[in-house]
């Protein structure tokens, strides 16, 4: 087990190490660092020496060390566009994110697994059949689109929710939530349900898949050949069985719903992290696309992580050591 | 003869599978019977159809593939039109089942007390405590050592004669009057298959079991049947006592395939082969299926397809065998 | 699957095809009343796109056309509607049937570029990989398994960002469309590499190409000559599918603003600047690109489906 954990945590550390790797390069070589700490008018000279100040002047391997040390530290220096510690910027943005994504998470699920369930153990039923028909369209339609469509049904022509924003928020502490007011509620409503409806299909659909295919194995077969009720051979046996690979790419899905919110957030101009990383992006704003892609690089470890560590308590398999004995 | 009422009545048994060039019969027209306690070998190649026999006994078809015709009684009561709840209630309860791969047959998510537990009180009327001493004493009955401590382990703890055991000690969960075995020892090791097929032997007799032994191993069934069914091509060619099926068989796909089979006593010749291979259901030939490989095919077989008759000591679907029948209808 | 592990050489090749076309294939597409008609939509939205300068009412890119007073016209079955501009004009007074025409074009040219290049990038590094095996193979792996772990379109964005800061700002916009087909590519070979890497160490071993190293064929040879047909079957399955959401991710980013810009756009384009005004009520602008990008990824997707099932019947 310990062994297990520390292997997984040392591959988390390796990842980050490589994505802070792309970061700093980013940062470094493609960003200006000086630039975005001074003025148009400061001398050659006084540059020169600012960089010898901030050690842009050492060797690669100490300026990386120190780039990981105070990224750690969440300071990822100025952004250019605002002038302001990005790490300040990421921490007002990043609840409007994270309540956004759980939000989505949240629905995706209670929705995309009941119905892959439903639609795995009914294969031929109607229901079974439009579900399918319209999750096909629910992937092929861009997330944006939907957006749109969501904005000018209810928004537009009927009126009843906000079209952008995030509607009042409560300040706890550093963190503001919307989830205290009505206003805020009625705001989440249209971008949770876009970002949710992408994931959801693809969860039905991985769900169905992984059911049928479990539905196939021996041990299914075989849970039939004793006499098992419909209802322990499904729900007992084949639903068990389904989950445990489902659980982990779901749990990368929901990890990419984090990344997916940038296109949600840009169509109801949610102020999120999303959005803070397309303006990056316009603005070539290094120092804010440097720290979003380590913190977003940051979540997705996270989230391997912990699915990870829930695969190895859900299946026996990896839990219990292998004790083979003879015939 | 036998004068016991049979156990299990398999009459004009027929499987179908609809595809798109037509609809294949896979077993067609098998009829036999198995008597309570008796032990009824199905020998044949792969594709003969003995598998999809034993499912349809079981009602666990895999659609597309149907029963299109016959009947089916176990203990005097038709099976075959039983729907879905009430066919459950006789898998397991009345008809114990094996498979061929014991590595595949257990949920790899429980422990073998679980599905053993489950099973119990799925079909008997258990407390919890009740139905784990039971699945206790057929964890030891089936010879599994330390089964206090085994209990408990999952699946990929036991190897697989083991597993085997597990799936056996399943089977017999709510002691049934049948087992339907589906090659039980084919993925096992050639060393462990005497010992599953001797303690599928004891538990027989010993709970009064018949089973249906289904294999493509001639050995495992001179070992353990009473009789014997060979298939070919869906269809039962021949069956009998199984020291006449080996000793003195009648239809020439027995009788190939007896002399297919290395002896180690009696007189030892050069093994023999059949030629060619069991024709595929798209392809099934007229008249006698066995007609393209038979050594003594005549014009008949090329044309009429020939039912079970009586030849020499056993029953075989052989037109060498009509004269033989004619004569006894005229005496 | 036999098709595509059945060894042989290419000379087998066309009969092989023939067969596959007379027999499974054939049949599936025929007995499958959605894929007909997606390949049919698929066809008349292709057709229409690359014939766009014959049958475009008017020429989006002739700025001196357009007029102001047209702008913002509703479609022409509407009241102000206008039959010269069947279904509206945009901002600008461009006639939106026109636009759709020519983004399309430009929607389906880096949607396929980006495939092509990323099946040429993903099928050598994973021939390369799974061929050579040992440190290179490791290499190229982690490097797959990292950006998988990332959604495509993050990859695309970050590429597509980095490359806007580090080219001149005038020289954008012709450069453009060329950012989006390698930022695309760029996100997408990981699909590519590992199918063809896992096919390659299978086909590796098999007598086939055994016997072609024992008679001293060149590697390079047997690599392109024997063994790159063989494992080329699902890398088509997988292109088309890789089609549908290339052009979903060119939308996606245009829509975003770090696509094609407002001066050529795509259908994402067309819809990020309807976007603007469908608030004010005129939603014709952003509505048809997004039903005619709708249109195009469902077909694609509907193909790559049915020619995966075709290709893997165990999944019918």
């Amino acid at each position: 087990m310990l062994a297990f954990v520390i292997q997984r945590l040392l591959q988390s550390v390796l990842v980050m190490l490589t994505v802070a790797l792309i970061a700093f390069a980013l940062f470094n070589y493609v960003g200006d660092p000086i630039n975005s700490m001074v003025g148009q008018d400061t001398t050659l000279a006084d540059r020169e020496r600012l960089r010898q100040e901030l050690g842009l002047n050492d060797n690669f391997v100490v300026q990386f060390a120190r780039f990981v040390g105070h990224a750690t530290e969440g300071n990822f220096g100025l952004s250019y566009q605002q002038a302001r510690p990005v790490g300040t910027i990421i921490l007002e943005k990043m609840p409007a994110t994270l309540e956004l994504s759980f939000m989505a998470a949240f629905l995706a699920l209670l929705f995309g697994v009941p119905m892959g369930i439903y639609t795995g153990l009914n294969r031929s039923s109607w229901t079974s059949q439009a579900l399918l028909a319209i999750s096909l369209v629910g992937v092929s339609l861009p997330t944006f689109l939907i957006g749109i469509l969501l904005i000018l049904i209810f928004a537009v022509v009927l009126g009843w929710l906000p079209s952008f924003g995030r509607g009042s928020v409560v300040h706890i502490g550093w963190w503001t939530t919307g989830f205290l007011t009505v206003d805020g509620w009625r705001a989440i409503i249209l971008p949770s349900i876009t970002l949710a409806l992408f994931q959801m299909t693809l969860i039905m659909r991985l769900v169905r898949a992984e059911m049928i295919e479990v539905l196939r194995t021996d041990y299914i077969k075989f849970a039939r050949a004793r006499g098992l009720t419909s209802r322990a051979v499904n729900f007992g046996h084949a639903l068990k069985n389904t989950l445990v690979p489902v659980m982990t790419i779901t749990g990368v899905q929901l990890g990419s719903i984090i990344a997916f919110a940038v296109i949600t957030e840009t169509v109801f101009q949610w102020p999120g992290m999303g959005l803070m990383f397309i303006q990056a992006v316009t603005f070539a704003d290094i120092p804010v696309m440097a720290a979003y892609l380590v913190l977003v690089g940051f979540f997705f470890v996270v989230i391997n992580l912990v699915v990870d560590l829930l695969y190895y308590v859900v299946d026996p398999r990896l839990r219990v050591e292998r004790e083979v004995a003879g015939g | 003869m036998r004068n016991i009422e049979p156990l299990l009545k398999v009459k004009n048994l027929r499987v179908e599978v609809p595809t798109r060039r037509g609809i294949l019969v896979a077993v067609d027209d098998v009829s036999f019977d198995i008597a309570p306690g008796e032990v009824l070998g199905v020998v044949g190649e792969s594709g003969a159809g003995k598998s999809l026999t034993g499912a349809a006994i079981i009602g666990l078809l895999e659609p597309p593939l149907r029963i299109a015709g016959g009947r089916i009684s176990l203990g005097g009561r038709r099976i075959d039109t039983l729907r879905y709840e009430a066919m459950r209630r006789v898998r397991g309860k009345e008809i114990g089942a094996i498979f061929q791969d014991p590595l595949t047959s257990l949920n790899p998510l429980y422990t073998v007390g679980q599905q053993l537990i489950e099973t119990i009180r799925t079909h008997l009327d258990m407390n919890a405590a009740e139905g784990r001493a039971r699945a206790l004493s057929l964890l030891k009955e089936v010879g599994i050592a330390a089964a206090e401590e085994r209990i408990d382990h999952y699946p990929h703890q036991f190897s697989g004669g083991m597993r085997q055991r597990v799936v056996i000690a399943l089977a017999l969960a709510a002691n049934p009057r049948l087992i339907i075995a589906d090659e039980p020892t084919t993925a096992l090791d050639v060393s462990i298959q005497a010992q599953i097929i001797a303690l599928l032997k004891r538990l027989g007799r010993d709970h009064g079991t018949a089973i249906m032994l289904v294999t493509h191993d001639m050995g495992v069934i001179a070992e353990t049947a009473d009789r014997v069914a060979v298939m070919y091509a869906g269809r039962i060619v021949e069956i009998g006592p199984v020291r006449t099926i080996i000793d003195h068989p009648s239809h020439p796909y027995t009788v190939g395939l007896m002399a297919s089979i290395p002896r180690t006593s009696g007189q030892r010749g050069r093994l023999q082969q059949i030629d060619g291979s069991m024709p595929r259901l798209t392809a099934i030939p007229p008249g006698c299926p066995f007609n393209p490989r038979c050594p003594q095919v005549f014009n008949r077989c090329r044309v009429d397809r020939p039912e079970l008759m009586p030849a020499k000591e056993t029953l075989a679907a052989c037109w060498l065998y009509v004269e033989a029948t004619a004569e006894r209808v005229r005496v | 699957m036999a098709e595509i592990t059945a060894p042989p050489s290419i000379a087998a090749l066309p009969g092989r095809l023939r067969r596959f076309a007379e027999s499974d294939l054939l049949y599936s597409f025929r007995r499958s009343p959605v894929t007909v008609v997606a390949a049919a939509v698929a066809f008349i939205v292709v057709a229409s796109a690359l014939l766009a300068p014959l049958i475009a009412p008017h020429d989006p890119y002739d700025l001196a056309s357009l007029s102001l007073l047209d702008a913002t016209d509703p479609p022409a079955w509407l009241a102000d509607g206008n039959w010269s501009y069947p279904l509206g004009t945009d901002n600008q007074g461009r006639d939106v049937l026109s636009t759709i025409l020519y983004g399309t074009r430009l929607s389906l040219a880096v949607g396929v570029s980006a495939v092509i290049l990323s099946m040429l990038l993903g099928v050598t590094l994973g021939l390369i990989a799974g061929w050579r095996g040992g440190w290179i193979d490791t290499v190229i792996m982690r490097v797959a398994d990292v950006q998988l772990s990332f959604p495509a379109i993050l990859i695309a964005l970050l590429i597509d960002g980095v490359a806007r800061t580090m080219l001149p700002r005038d020289a954008q916009n012709e450069i453009t469309i060329y950012v989006l087909i390698l930022a695309i590519a760029l996100s997408y070979w990981v699909h590519f590499a590992r199918t063809v890497r896992g096919s390659t160490m299978v086909e590796r071993n098999k007598e086939y190409i055994q016997a072609a190293r024992v008679i001293g064929v060149r590697p390079a040879r047997i690599v392109v000559g024997h063994l790159l047909p063989n494992v080329i079957g699902p890398v088509l399955v997988i292109g088309t599918i890789n089609l549908a959401t290339a052009i979903l991710t060119e939308a996606t980013l245009s829509f975003l603003g770090v696509g094609l810009p407002p001066t050529q756009p795509s259908l994402g384009t067309l819809i990020r600047v309807g976007n603007d005004y469908l608030l004010s009520g005129d939603w014709w602008i952003s509505i048809f690109p997004g039903i005619v990008l709708a249109l195009l990824i469902l077909s694609v997707n509907l193909l790559g489906d049915w020619l995966r099932d075709a290709f893997n019947p165990k999944l019918r």
